[in-house]
């Protein structure tokens, strides 16, 4: 009876207890949430426009965040690092067209699953051989991002929220709001949906495959160097981020692989989850539980709803 | 829906597109042999023969899909010798295909406002923001689609994802998303196939429709040999990719030829 009683009434006798530890947990679960869901999107982007599961969007995260810290160092201004950034990120995406996608075009997904694969550890390899493989700092205060917390008080205790986080969850939001209106209602975005559904109908439209998966790498590239300036701010920038982004799987099944707002809600749900689950029932199992709740929850969901919550309905004719 | 625009240089009884001499190969297999005809503008062209003759296979030559290894395809009096589709699409030549090719995910709507897409002007920042002009131009094409939407009678399915939809009725959105490019030449890849009596029906009376109102130049190709007399101002017969008989309907059906490899000969 005991072991009941710690997994179903102990727990929520102690966030009753004490609601400003929970409201602080509950916080830092959605910031970590909010991380979560920007790799996701990156994964969304690419899903929704080519049907392919890029592997190597981890690794653009660790190399759009490398770069920028890389080009500072070297002693080009922090807006400008930036600037060249994106324009990194621009010729990676015209790279990754040429190189990588137009050679295999109609080939099986599951090829272009295996070339996303070699791209990761392409631009591993790159990226050591130019940055080297030492972890770096990212350059907060120079890109004028806000540093320190602020604490409320609270059902009689403290929470305190940390600026960059805060700042992490608005520019997550923005972005996420303009890709939504970008997919649903530009010219561009019907035919970024349109090419993911049939190449050789987009094609017979016009629609030019090249320049649509420009556009969308490209996208990917930026919504990458995004989270990886947030990532970078709040730990550092290093190849071990690459690890995190798997994160981004249970996220994507929860979410819907082809759907922008799941991947934030999925995100949110996978960030909240793990962190009250590893406070509150962690101690149960000695911890640890942060590092695989994720995708047990997963698990769950590939059973009762595989097309996550937000998935486009799978329907086939028969 | 306006007509498409007459001034592209070539009047009607004009040559609209020519193939001359193309050849086509894959390896060792030969699709298309020194095969040359030609389209005049306002005329429905029927391309007819066995299976395996190369009728797609030419369909996929004047669209850019193939690129012949020998010939010439002159196009509104331009010569080109390869095109890519996007291009192809770009001046004016639209097509519907053999299986269905529909951004199923997709409404009947997005579809054909997909067929919208080299007509919008405006640029995404600005559709994005819904600003003035571009909102008055997505009101302006959404309009023109509404218009083929009712031409093809299915108001019914405006918002219907067309994954779920039935063949015959995706058939139709497939040709409401070809005259959305308010083309000058049309392709199309048996429109008829697997279609009961009623929808060949409708379907032979929209081909018709979009030919007479629109002036639009149509090319199909077609195993039902009624469907194809009936229709078709001239008939081009494929065999074994060559080419057996070309001529107007009557002509045709006359052909020992075309009889021969219809019905075969004997040995």
């Amino acid at each position: 009876m005991d072991i009941l009683y710690s997994i179903f009434i102990d727990p929520f006798v102690q966030m009753g207890s004490a609601p400003d530890l929970l409201v602080q947990t509950l916080w830092e679960g959605l910031v970590s949430g909010v991380l979560y869901a920007l790799i996701a999107l990156g994964f969304v982007l690419i899903f929704k426009a080519s049907g392919v599961f890029n592997f190597a969007q981890g690794i653009m995260v660790v190399f759009a965040a490398l770069t920028l810290v890389g080009l500072y160092e070297a002693g080009v201004p922090a807006i400008l690092a930036l600037i060249l950034t994106i324009a990194v990120m621009f010729l990676l995406a015209v790279g990754v067209e040429r190189l990588v996608l137009r050679p295999l075009v109609n080939q099986p997904d599951i090829i272009l699953f295996m070339a996303t694969f070699g791209l990761t550890y392409f631009l591993i390899g790159f990226g050591e051989l130019v940055f080297g493989g030492n972890p770096k700092v990212m350059i907060t205060d120079e890109l004028y991002l806000p540093r320190g917390s602020v604490e409320f008080e609270m059902f009689g205790g403290f929470v305190s929220l940390q600026k960059i986080d805060i700042t992490a969850a608005i520019i997550a939001s923005v972005m996420v709001a303009a890709l939504a209106v970008f997919f649903q209602k530009t010219r561009i975005g019907r035919a970024l949906r349109a090419v993911a559904d049939s190449h050789k109908a987009a094609l017979s439209v016009g629609i030019s495959l090249n320049q649509i998966w420009i556009i969308v790498w490209f996208t990917a590239g930026i919504v990458a160097l995004a989270t990886g300036i947030m990532w970078g701010a709040r730990s550092e920038v290093s190849f071990a981020l690459q690890i995190i982004a798997l994160k981004a799987l249970p996220v994507l099944i929860l979410g819907g692989f082809t759907s922008v707002p799941g991947a934030i809600v999925g995100g949110l749900i996978i960030g909240v989850g793990e962190k009250l689950g590893e406070f509150y029932w962690g101690p149960l199992v000695g911890s640890g539980i942060e590092s695989w709740l994720a995708y047990v929850i997963a698990l769950g969901f590939l059973l009762f709803r595989p097309q996550g919550l937000f998935g486009e309905r799978i329907i086939e004719r028969i | 829906m306006r007509a498409p625009d007459m001034n592209a240089g070539v009047a009607a009884g004009d040559v609209l597109l020519a193939v001359e001499n193309v050849s086509l190969r894959f390896g060792g297999v030969k699709a298309i042999t020194d095969v040359s005809f030609d389209i005049r503008k306002g005329e429905i062209r029927a391309i007819i023969g066995p299976n395996g003759a190369g009728k797609t296979s030419m369909l996929n030559v004047i669209n850019g899909f193939y690129h012949p290894q020998e010939g010439r395809i002159t196009f509104k009096g331009k010569t080109r010798s390869r095109m890519r589709p996007h291009e192809a699409a770009r001046q004016g030549i639209a097509r519907t295909f053999q299986n269905v090719a529909l951004f199923k995910g997709m409404t009947t709507l997005d579809n054909i406002m997909a067929g919208r897409t080299l007509k919008m002007k405006r640029g995404f920042f600005w559709q994005m923001l819904r600003h003035g002009p571009a909102l008055a131009e997505e009101i302006e094409h959404r309009r023109v689609v509404e218009e083929i939407i009712d031409f093809l009678e299915i108001e019914a399915i405006r918002k219907v994802p067309v994954g779920r939809l039935p063949y015959g009725l995706q058939k139709r959105v497939e040709l409401g998303r070809a005259l959305a490019m308010e083309p000058d030449l049309l392709l199309l890849d048996e429109p008829m196939a697997g279609m009961n009596l009623e929808e060949k029906e409708d379907m032979c009376r929209f081909i018709l429709d979009v030919n007479s109102q629109f002036g639009t130049t149509i090319a199909l190709i077609e195993h039902d040999m009624g469907v194809v007399m009936d229709l078709s101002d001239r008939v081009v017969v494929l065999e074994y990719g060559r080419k057996i008989a070309d001529g107007v309907p009557d002509e045709v059906k006359k052909n020992q030829a075309v009889i021969d490899a219809y019905l075969g000969v004997p040995h």
